[in-house]
């Protein structure tokens, strides 16, 4: 094997290995579509990353965390309602980011490589980016697992119980900003959300409880990047859809199977 | 404010847009005491008593309880994404404390032992009010607040309901405040009444409120039959928005 392919097993599974009990908290949360909207308004950090010649993970990092912290702040205040807030955003960054690419003739950039992941892109400098994140990640999540969880069944019984709901609810948009952030360069724009979505959902079935469900997740999501980056090694398939299409698969054999059984 | 006072409202008001939700609504809850809030749908029962909570700020008046009062709700419903499998005891969990006792103490308490491994999602609604009882009494609370503890629960089941919260209430001596529509149940171990309809129609205790003419009025001859026939004519009524008009005697 090569070191391109080893570099990206290794990344992928770092994050997958994240996304399954933060992605248990976007699905119990139905953040789904928040994730999308910060995933696309990365594509305008990349834009003004190229535009300013800065380091685009940096810029990407930075641009998600803007947001998050906007969507917060639009949320606290809100004017219009958070599906409206969250499709303006979404759609506004992406089209926005698009247009200055296009613009900025100087550099020819790899777009397909951001919309759907790029295995060749992992260097060694985003290696480090990418697992110190995670680290970040999981480290705060084992830290206030407990809060979170808390938060998610019942806002208010949490609150009155003296767990600080605000400013828990802001972490997590910022955890899962900073894990999107980082896993463009693997997944892309546009399917990042469904590694935090999909393998959750195919350990619901099995689960009787959140952890089981959350540890569930991470080793379906870890799967899924191994079955993903085969195929893209021996087909020559994009890397992001290759892995989403396996996370699929194990999604409906989770449901399929237990039905299959029955009957047989 | 003296020792035994759990809550001590003053001057309660608020206004969602131009609608006065509240209108200087006063109250105090002690140590020991039941205190029961009842009034028709609307009349800002459940705002006034998550402002008490402090869910909510009151736009004028103010809330006194002593520091670190340690208060178990109870909120009206628990709805469990289909999403989230938790079990009865890991919901049980998610709330406890250092000093909280044993779980299994606790739905001892309650009479729920045999759901502690349940899925949430799979008990019914008596024995979710059970288990969300469960969850105030592991606060080891001074004050329990319980939003219409019997929605959803069947005829012999409220009754059982309450004789529970009240046996609870003696072996704790905590505070009790509770919204509740079942008069009838309510009333007999209830120390105090207030009857909300945006301001404070009356308060006292049951037998009085049940003769009070403004409570009559409210509620009807109906219900009032559940506790005490005697009528009174009104000094006031409502108009459709709630707002009293006071109306001459003949």
């Amino acid at each position: 094997m090569t070191d391109f392919i080893i570099n990206a097993l290794v990344a992928g599974l770092c994050i997958a290995f994240v996304a399954g009990p933060l992605g248990a908290f976007v699905v119990w949360r139905r953040m789904s579509y928040f994730g999308d909207t910060l995933a696309h308004s990365s594509l305008l950090g990349i834009a003004i990353g190229i535009l300013m010649d800065i380091n685009l993970q940096v810029a990407v990092i930075a641009s998600s965390i803007f947001f998050a912290g906007l969507l917060i702040f639009l949320e606290r205040n809100k004017t219009l309602s958070t599906d409206t807030l969250l499709g303006i955003l979404a759609h506004g960054t992406l089209a926005f980011g698009m247009l200055i690419l296009s613009l900025s003739n100087t550099v020819q950039i790899n777009l397909m490589g951001y919309l759907f992941g790029d295995l060749l892109t992992i260097g060694t400098q985003d290696l480090w980016w990418i697992g110190g994140c995670s680290a970040l990640v999981a480290l705060l999540l084992l830290k206030y697992w407990n809060g979170f969880l808390a938060v998610t069944v019942h806002e208010e019984l949490a609150k009155v119980e003296g767990v600080p709901v605000g400013k828990l609810h802001a972490l997590m948009v910022l955890m899962v900003a900073l894990l999107i952030a980082v896993s463009m360069k693997i997944i892309g724009v546009l399917l990042i959300t469904s590694l935090l979505i999909i393998p959750p959902a195919a350990a619901r079935k099995l689960a009787e409880t959140p952890e089981q469900m959350a540890i569930g997740a991470s080793i379906v999501g870890g799967l899924s990047v191994c079955g993903g980056l085969l195929l893209s090694y021996f087909w020559d398939t994009p890397a992001g859809p290759s892995i989403v299409v396996t996370a699929c698969g194990f999604f409906l054999f989770s449901y399929l199977a237990p039905a299959l059984l029955r009957k047989s | 404010m003296d020792n035994s006072c759990l809550i001590k409202a003053e001057d309660i008001s608020i206004q969602f847009g131009d609608r006065q939700v509240l209108q200087n609504v006063s109250l105090t809850i002690k140590q020991g005491q039941v205190l029961t809030l009842i009034g028709p749908n609307g009349a800002g029962k459940t705002t006034l008593v998550r402002i008490i909570l402090g869910l909510l700020k009151p736009q004028s008046g103010r809330i006194e309880k002593p520091q670190n009062l340690r208060i178990g709700y109870m909120p009206q419903k628990l709805h469990v994404e289909a999403t989230m499998p938790i079990t009865v005891r890991r919901f049980l969990e998610l709330a406890r404390h250092k000093s909280s006792a044993p779980i299994d103490e606790i739905l001892q308490e309650v009479q729920i032992t045999h759901l502690m491994h349940h899925q949430l999602r799979s008990i019914s609604g008596g024995e979710m009010q059970r288990v969300l009882l469960a969850r105030a009494l592991s606060q080891q609370p001074q004050l329990l607040v319980l939003d219409e503890p019997a929605q959803g629960v069947d005829v012999s089941g409220q009754a059982e309901l309450y004789q529970l919260i009240n046996d609870i209430r003696a072996r704790h001596n905590c505070g009790v405040l509770m919204i509740s529509h079942d008069l009838h149940l309510v009333m007999a171990k209830t120390d105090e009444v207030v009857c909300l309809n945006h301001h404070i129609c009356c308060h006292g205790r049951p037998e009085q409120v049940s003769v009070d003419p403004s409570y009559l009025a409210l509620f009807g001859k109906k219900e009032a039959k559940n506790l005490a026939v005697y009528t009174h004519n009104h000094n006031h009524h409502h108009d459709l928005t709630g707002e009293v008009v006071e109306h001459k005697h003949d």
